[in-house]
């Protein structure tokens, strides 16, 4: 923790940042204070649309065109930053205050060289010669653990991963040795396996050089693993600050709690303890009420008193962490464990027939190679095998999940079963039909019917140019539920009502609605043509904590009612723990796994998925995990290992045997298999990557 | 930054609110406002040339007049006339009508002959995609006034004629642009939706993907009017336009200009004048356009 005599190193107070647009000034954000000290990490967690981008930007003097700082100080090491020259603001810049954002390739340089545009940045700075530039270039590189950083200082941005331009990124923030490193969702677009090795990096680096950060992100699990204290925000609001402990042990702020409801943590049961949504959404920001913002999405609004003045936070008390402060009025007569909205229990569905039997499927794409080397060899097409002996079965009123990294095959394996793509080998029986090879404008349209999809990116989902009522309506005379045009339009509002929209949302264009809304109109049109199957592809992965949980909770009663099976394919496995009833783990285009999902998350595990569950942050202090960072990046597809798809990075490698010998299917239990060369006994005596304990009581 | 804007819920507009919305946008950009009042004007004296018109545009009255001049019934010709006493103010007006009406249909029938084939080649790729493109950049690799005087010369100068020279001088190139978009609109998620639906892929390309493809269409679109004008006005000017004795902004400046040194200068100048402060509308409401277009 900080050395408590040192001058903090940025000081921010009473902040007031605004966007000006053509409906007038639009405060961003209010109110905002905040201190780090030397070497302390502080997070600052929030939905979208709450300001916590805005207030790196603010930090930054960088507002761009159309925002101001309108009100309060920002001291960066005691120097009020607004009597700073322009000049002056530069050289902090990059210097001093260094950021990095969440999308590696969009800060670096496509057109130079990765050692020439790190080497820019000292030259630039501290005037030093090349040489010496280059060899510091060279040693930060090391310090990021970049394998064989001589070989990438020549490379270009986009012949490295996604993980390592982060890397890069991120020794670049570092060269300067800047005393602050403002990080916004730096790993967001990042793997979860790549992710736990970057925000390692981070902290190793930071301890090391004593730098401060502040943390942006929306990940409340990865706050707590990288956090010494944190602010939530709230609609341009700091809602509640603390230390870390006390915020996720003892929240205050009805929002915060709200938004630990949303998380599936480890002991949350899609039957016996459903997540808890947070009920409406974040208003506009013209829009804000009066009093406390939250106040209409609030379980304890007292009209007259939460709807009056604005509100001030407050110090918590009745906690010994003096940093702990709320804007809550009634933080002290909410009691959270009682008042807690027992979300009611829900009855198992029943698993019903097999519906849906993947048998030994493969799916191989040709390449074409240009290379000279191929042309003399005669080999010009190489294959890439995006899907290999994919098998499993699912039934009615079953999920299954799909785990696995991009690049696993996961999508591809989505497309073969919609008809996009046909399987190269194997079959796909729906409902005893096999699918497989039937494209999608030779299936019938029952078949049509049978399977559709819900996709993942809410602002692709639907067509910007139709109408909402439109689109589903297209759908119910496509499949022939109804034909008569008013019944079309009853049925249409039935479904609305279905996924819990208003009625006249039919009218409306798909650029009117929110992502959350969007994604619900996604899950009608997919249950228009009373499905059999759907095949979920992340279907939450682009939305909010708060919006996921309803979605997630709306997909799940729908998928009860209707008994549909549903097949959940995402890279979330706290989502998956909390909705699947099966697991499938694939890894470049094999499965490593599959079980019931108890099964699949403790021991045995195949070490991929031990290393998965290892590197998905928990939002929960009781949680205890082992710490399993993967080495290396995913090996192409068109050059697969021969042996193990998982060989190069497995911390568990064996031997030899694990290059050259395809893996054998290890029963473990009925129905749970593990491909691995490890021996059923000595994978069984694995200890478990998560385990509750009780609390730590940390004194601040 | 999509941080600080969350997302807006504005109320549901009906089409005709749209509509207006949308013209109302260009009210942001001065320039495209300009642009929309010159075109607009000309659309208005199009339409309304049978009143607006002083005179009958065909009819010889008095020859070599000054603007100025009066008929021998007392009207006054406000823009002279021409070498055979023919009013240029009619001339121009009606001349305009025939250019607004020709420039339309040409670009508007290149429009549907180069979407038709754009959304071919994005949507189906592969072999089409490459024969279409193929026949494109053949097209395209020519000098275009020389494809016109080749395909005019051959085909015989007529209304007609001149609108298939333009579509296939211009589809090429409008095929380009909607390949482009097709390409990427192909990709999203709600094409892969409509396709698990079963829909054709003339229903896709047409109801999905076209409608998406507008914005950028519609400013092309401006321009490509401005461009015929001129194709139009150069053909004219070849003999290669609007059979005469009709009036043509091209022929009345070819017819003329022999007495452009001779002292009556406005007779070429004029229609000529009228061409230029055409395609500048056009020109100019396509940068409102796209200005108006960039900012959402």
């Amino acid at each position: 923790m900080a050395d408590q005599n040192d001058a903090p190193v940025l000081e921010i107070s009473d902040l007031r940042l605004s966007y000006y647009t053509r409906m007038g000034e639009v405060p961003a954000v209010m109110d905002f204070s905040l201190t780090i000290a030397k070497g302390e990490s502080v997070g600052l967690v929030g939905e979208s649309g709450c300001g916590k981008s805005t207030v790196a930007n603010g930090i930054m003097r960088y507002m761009g065109n159309n925002g101001g700082i309108v009100g309060g100080t920002i001291k960066f090491k005691g120097r009020d930053m607004a009597e700073m020259s322009e000049e002056e603001v530069r050289q902090l810049r990059g210097k001093d205050i260094a950021m990095i954002y969440q999308e590696p390739m969009a800060s670096l340089n496509p057109s130079m060289t990765i050692g020439n545009q790190l080497m820019e940045v000292p030259i630039e700075h501290e005037s030093i010669s090349e040489q010496e530039a280059h060899d510091r270039v060279f040693e930060m590189l090391e310090a990021v653990h970049i394998p064989d950083p001589k070989r990438l200082m020549d490379s270009f941005p986009h012949q490295i991963s996604g993980g390592q331009q982060q890397r890069v990124v991120i020794a670049m923030a570092l060269l300067s040795k800047p005393a602050l490193l403002l990080l916004d969702e730096p790993t967001t677009a990042l793997d979860v396996t790549v992710e736990a090795g970057i925000v390692e990096l981070i902290a190793e680096l930071s301890r090391e050089a004593g730098t401060s950060l502040l943390y942006i992100s929306h990940n409340l699990g990865l706050m707590l693993e990288v956090c010494d204290r944190i602010s939530v925000m709230y609609s341009g609001e700091v809602v509640e600050e603390g230390h870390i402990d006390s915020i996720f042990e003892w929240p205050k702020h009805p929002y915060t709690h709200g938004l630990f409801g949303c998380i599936p943590l480890p002991h949350a049961d899609k039957n016996a303890r459903p997540l808890v949504a947070i009920p409406g959404q974040l208003p506009l920001p013209h829009e804000r009420p009066t009093g406390c913002y939250f106040g209409p999405r609030c379980g304890f609004f007292e009209a007259g008193r939460c709807d009056g003045n604005s509100i001030p936070i407050t110090e918590v008390d009745t906690d010994d962490d003096p940093a702990h402060r709320v804007r809550c009025l009634r933080w002290n007569e909410i009691d959270h464990e009682a008042a807690l909205p027992e979300a009611d229990t829900r009855p198992p569905i029943e698993i019903g027939e097999t519906v849906l039997e993947v048998a030994d499927m493969k799916k191989y794409y040709e390449v074409s190679d240009n290379s000279l080397a191929a042309m003399i060899s005669g080999a010009t097409a190489k294959e890439v095998k995006a899907n290999e002996s994919i098998s499993f079965r699912a039934a009615e009123g079953e999920t299954v999940a799909i785990v696995g990294e991009s690049g696993c095959g996961k999508s591809t394996f989505a497309k073969v079963l919609m008809g996009l793509e046909q399987a190269t080998e194997g079959e796909v029986r729906l409902s005893g039909t096999d699918i497989g090879g039937i494209a999608v404008r030779e299936r019938t349209p029952e078949q049509l019917a049978s399977l559709q999809m819900v996709f993942q990116n809410p602002n692709d989902t639907l067509n910007p140019s139709l109408s909402v009522g439109a689109q589903i309506g297209r759908v119910i005379k496509r499949f022939g539920i109804e034909s008569d045009p008013g019944k079309i339009q009853q049925r249409v509002f039935e479904l609305l009502d279905t996924v819990k929209l208003p009625r006249e949302f039919a009218r409306r264009k798909p650029r009117q609605l929110s992502g959350g809304q969007k994604q619900r109109i996604g899950i009608a049109r997919a249950f228009a043509g009373n499905p059999k199957t759907v095949i979920a592809d992340e279907p939450i992965s682009a939305l909010d904590v708060s919006v996921a949980a309803a979605v997630t909770e709306l997909l799940m009663d729908i998928q009860r009612e209707n008994r549909t099976t549903l097949l959940f394919i995402s890279h979330d496995l706290s989502a998956v723990r909390y909705l699947a009833d099966r697991v499938v783990v694939m890894y470049l285009g094999q499965i490593m796994e599959r079980g019931q999902t108890d099964e699949v998350f403790s021991p045995p595990y195949h070490p991929y998925t031990e290393a998965l569950l290892s590197a998905v942050p928990i939002a929960d202090p009781q949680v205890q995990k082992r710490r399993i960072v993967l080495e290396g990046n995913l090996p192409s597809p068109l050059d697969p290992p021969k042996g193990c798809p998982f060989s190069t990075r497995c911390p568990r490698r064996i031997g030899a045997i694990c290059d050259d010998e395809v893996p054998p299917l290890q029963i473990a239990a009925d129905r749970h298999v593990i491909a691995c060369h490890i021996s059923m006994d000595e994978l069984r005596e694995v200890e478990p990557v998560i385990s509750l304990s009780k609390p730590e009581t940390t004194a601040a | 930054m999509t941080d600080s804007q969350p997302e807006a819920i504005p109320q549901p507009d009906s089409l005709f609110v749209k509509g207006i919305k949308s013209i109302a946008l260009l009210k942001e950009s001065p320039v495209g406002m300009f642009g929309g009042f010159i075109v607009l004007m000309f659309v208005i004296l199009a339409i309304f040339a049978p009143i607006l018109a002083p005179f009958d545009p065909n009819s010889p009255i008095l020859p070599f007049a000054y603007p100025g001049d009066r008929a021998p019934d007392g009207r006054m010709f406000l823009l002279g006339t021409d070498h055979i006493g023919r009013d240029i103010l009619s001339r121009i007006i009606w001349g305009g009508q025939r250019v607004l009406f020709y420039a339309t249909a040409a670009t508007l029938s290149a429009y549907v002959v180069g979407i038709i084939m754009g959304l071919s080649a994005g949507y189906f790729r592969g072999w089409i995609d490459e024969v279409l493109s193929f026949f494109a950049n053949v097209i395209l690799s020519f000098p275009i006034m020389v494809l016109y005087v080749m395909i005019i010369a051959k085909v015989g100068a007529s209304g007609a004629n001149i609108v298939f020279a333009v579509v296939f001088a211009s589809s090429p190139g409008i095929m380009r642009i909607v390949r482009g978009v097709t390409l990427d609109i192909a990709t999203r998620d709600y094409i892969a939706a409509a396709q698990t639906r079963g829909e054709g892929p003339w229903y896709i390309m047409l109801v999905e993907i076209l409608p998406n493809a507008r914005g950028p269409l519609i400013v092309d679109f401006c321009l490509r009017m401005g461009y015929t004008t001129i194709t139009i006005g150069a053909l004219g000017f070849l003999g290669l336009g609007l059979p005469p004795p009709d009036p043509d902004w091209g022929g009345m400046i070819t017819e003329t200009r022999a007495f452009v040194t001779g002292g009556f200068p406005h007779m070429a100048i004029l229609p000529a004048f009228a061409v230029s402060l055409l395609v500048l509308g056009f020109n100019l409401l396509a940068d409102g356009l796209r200005e108006v277009s960039m900012r959402d």
